[in-house]
């Protein structure tokens, strides 16, 4: 039984940030299949009273006093931008307005 | 003098024999003979390299006090990043990026005067087991250049097994190290998580990642862990707690009266016959040594290799979200009108390759609002029982053994298009990640049937790696007397090499 349909793997590419071509996603929808398949036994043990675990050690907030400290030049924060201007990133339009 | 250990090249300079900057030269020269059919380097800081050998040498000559690994060569994983150097982890969507800062770990080996020779070669964001996932193209392991090294760390491991460098970090969320370090014939080691800082570490599966040394013998990983470990306050998760002595540990290789498990699970059938012969005579070995050995069960291990590809797709779904084409990396599709969203899809699409993309989807998937209970909730609990699994293990035994992989290196293009049967090479080594605790490699021989390299995998509680060290320095002095020379005195000669 086909657990992801082409259209899921694509909803999911969406939501992913992806595109991908028509032939990626037959391929990932049928490999999916398989993966979830192998990595679906988790559900053979993981019964309700077991506390799940997100982290191997515990995690506590890190904070450090509210002091200015040194920190990257904006020529340095901007030394990797694909695009620039005036000492910004440039990126391109994120509302539909008119280009 | 490239074949020696770390430690014997720091003995050298420290006698006058050669300096860092004649040393740095050997290894780029044999770089320069021998890395077009290896492919351990994705980038090579020739002059960066010397003018750091040159400081060293400098700071020796006017009698100024220096650490151990003081002028020694290193090779660093491209996932960590290192200020002004091109780091691309792998991948195609950071070509060309030169990260404006050092990682934590990149600043502690500065600081101890390593000489840091470039960056290595990995699977694209440390996903894989093969090194095949580069998008820049496969490293091929030295025993056998028809091989893979191992992976994601494959470039670090194929350059200590060429005597590119004695010394590489290497990072390990699923086996990263310890798998490139058993195809390779060298030793590798994740220690307990936060016991290095990620901070400059690309990160791949946050809960499970952790950088480590990578070197050919024992002590000399010994050397380099001391370097890089401690406390970080750029890491959340970076422990506040001593580093473990793992150098003293690993110079006394004392194992009289320890206890040492093998994990019932973690062996036997899906085990290649050499790699099990040669792990039962190192275990005879430890014997002699004087170490008890014990046999402990962990039978929710079973469970780990499908829990791990849901955690870590999981993390990574969330983590590769920063590649978004707006703030450094490549941007494609940047042409008039164009949307930001249209420019990032398009972008992601180009940029990723095949495995990130399915792990990124299936993440996507396994966190999904009606599965995230089945699948990440339900990997979550198994994460639990194994910790639970190794709590009971270690009340019975000071350390765990297994052999570190299942096979010894396999053909490059062999499981390329079989994704499942690329995560098995990870079944002995993902537990360990799961619970945070450390996990060594290191070798302990050849198969006979094919002559590659095995390893020999040692756990230990969570900030107790020197008992890794203890009981690795151990076996390696066992086995040493019994083949009269080092594992890698028996690589065959590449190509170019004097």
């Amino acid at each position: 039984m086909s657990q992801l349909s082409r259209s899921d793997v694509a909803n999911l590419a969406r939501l992913a940030r992806i595109d991908m071509t028509d032939a990626e996603l037959d391929h990932l929808a049928t490999e999916m299949d398989v993966i979830l398949a192998a990595v679906a036994r988790v559900q053979e043990v993981a019964t309700p009273e077991i506390a799940p675990t997100s982290h191997p050690i515990p995690i506590h907030n890190v904070t450090r006093p509210d002091v200015v400290s040194a920190s990257l030049t904006p020529e340095a924060a901007l030394s990797g931008a694909p695009a620039q201007e005036d000492n910004r990133f440039r990126v391109p339009q994120i509302l539909g307005e008119e280009a | 003098m490239i074949t020696r250990s770390a430690h014997e090249m720091s003995a050298a300079m420290v006698k006058g024999e050669v300096t860092s900057e004649q040393l740095t030269q050997l290894h780029l020269n044999r770089i320069s003979a021998v890395d077009q059919q290896v492919h351990a380097f994705l980038h090579v800081d020739t002059e960066g390299a010397l003018a750091q050998a040159r400081a060293v040498d400098a700071a020796r000559s006017s009698g100024e006090k220096v650490g151990p690994l003081a002028g020694v060569p290193l090779a660093l994983k491209d996932v960590m990043v290192q200020k002004g150097i091109p780091t691309t982890a792998g991948s195609k969507i950071l070509e060309g990026w030169r990260p404006p800062y050092d990682s934590t770990v990149v600043s502690k080996l500065k600081t101890a005067g390593v000489v840091i020779l470039g960056k290595t070669n990995m699977d694209e964001f440390a996903m894989g087991s093969s090194t095949e996932n580069s998008a820049y193209g496969p490293t091929h392991n030295p025993w056998d250049l028809t091989r893979i090294p191992g992976g994601s760390g494959g470039g670090s491991s194929a350059s200590l097994a060429a005597f590119e460098a004695p010394l590489a970090i290497g990072t390990d969320t699923g086996g990263s190290i310890r798998q490139p370090a058993a195809v390779t014939g060298t030793v590798g080691v994740k220690p307990t998580y936060g016991g290095v800082s990620r901070y400059g570490l690309i990160a791949f599966s946050s809960s499970l990642d952790q950088a480590g040394p990578c070197a050919r013998t024992v002590l000399d990983a010994a050397l380099l862990h001391e370097v890089i470990a401690g406390h970080d306050a750029h890491d959340a998760t970076s422990i506040n707690a001593p580093v473990p002595e793992v150098v003293k540990a690993a110079r006394s290789g004392d194992v009289k009266g320890m206890k040492i498990g093998v994990v019932k699970e973690l062996n036997g059938d899906g085990y290649q016959a050499g790699v099990r012969s040669r792990f039962e005579e190192s275990l005879e070995l430890l014997a002699k040594a004087g170490a008890e050995i014990v046999e402990v069960s962990c039978p929710n291990f079973e469970y780990a290799l499908a829990a791990y590809y849901l955690i870590a797709p999981s993390e990574c779904s969330s983590n590769l979200a920063r590649f978004d084409a707006m703030r450094y990396g490549i941007r494609v599709g940047d042409e008039g009108a164009a949307s930001a969203e249209s420019v990032m899809n398009l972008t992601r699409e180009v940029g990723f390759g095949r495995e990130v993309k399915r792990r990124i989807i299936l993440g996507t998937y396994a966190l999904s609002s009606g599965y995230f209970d089945a699948y990440y909730g339900s990997a979550q609990k198994v994460r639990t029982l194994i910790m639970q699994d190794f709590t009971k293990a270690f009340a019975s035994a000071d350390v765990l053994v297994s052999p570190t992989c299942p096979t010894t290196a396999f053909k490059i293009g062999e499981k390329a298009n079989d994704p499942l049967a690329m995560y098995l090479n990870d079944i002995a080594t993902i537990p360990v990640n799961m619970a945070g605790i450390g996990g060594m490699s290191l070798p302990c021989g050849l198969a006979p049937e094919d002559g590659l390299p095995v390893g020999f995998q040692i756990m230990a509680p969570a900030m107790q790696d020197q008992r890794m060290y203890s009981v690795g320095a151990a076996l390696e002095a066992a086995l040493l007397t019994q083949w009269g020379s080092p594992l890698l005195s028996k690589i065959p000669a590449l190509a170019g090499s004097k």
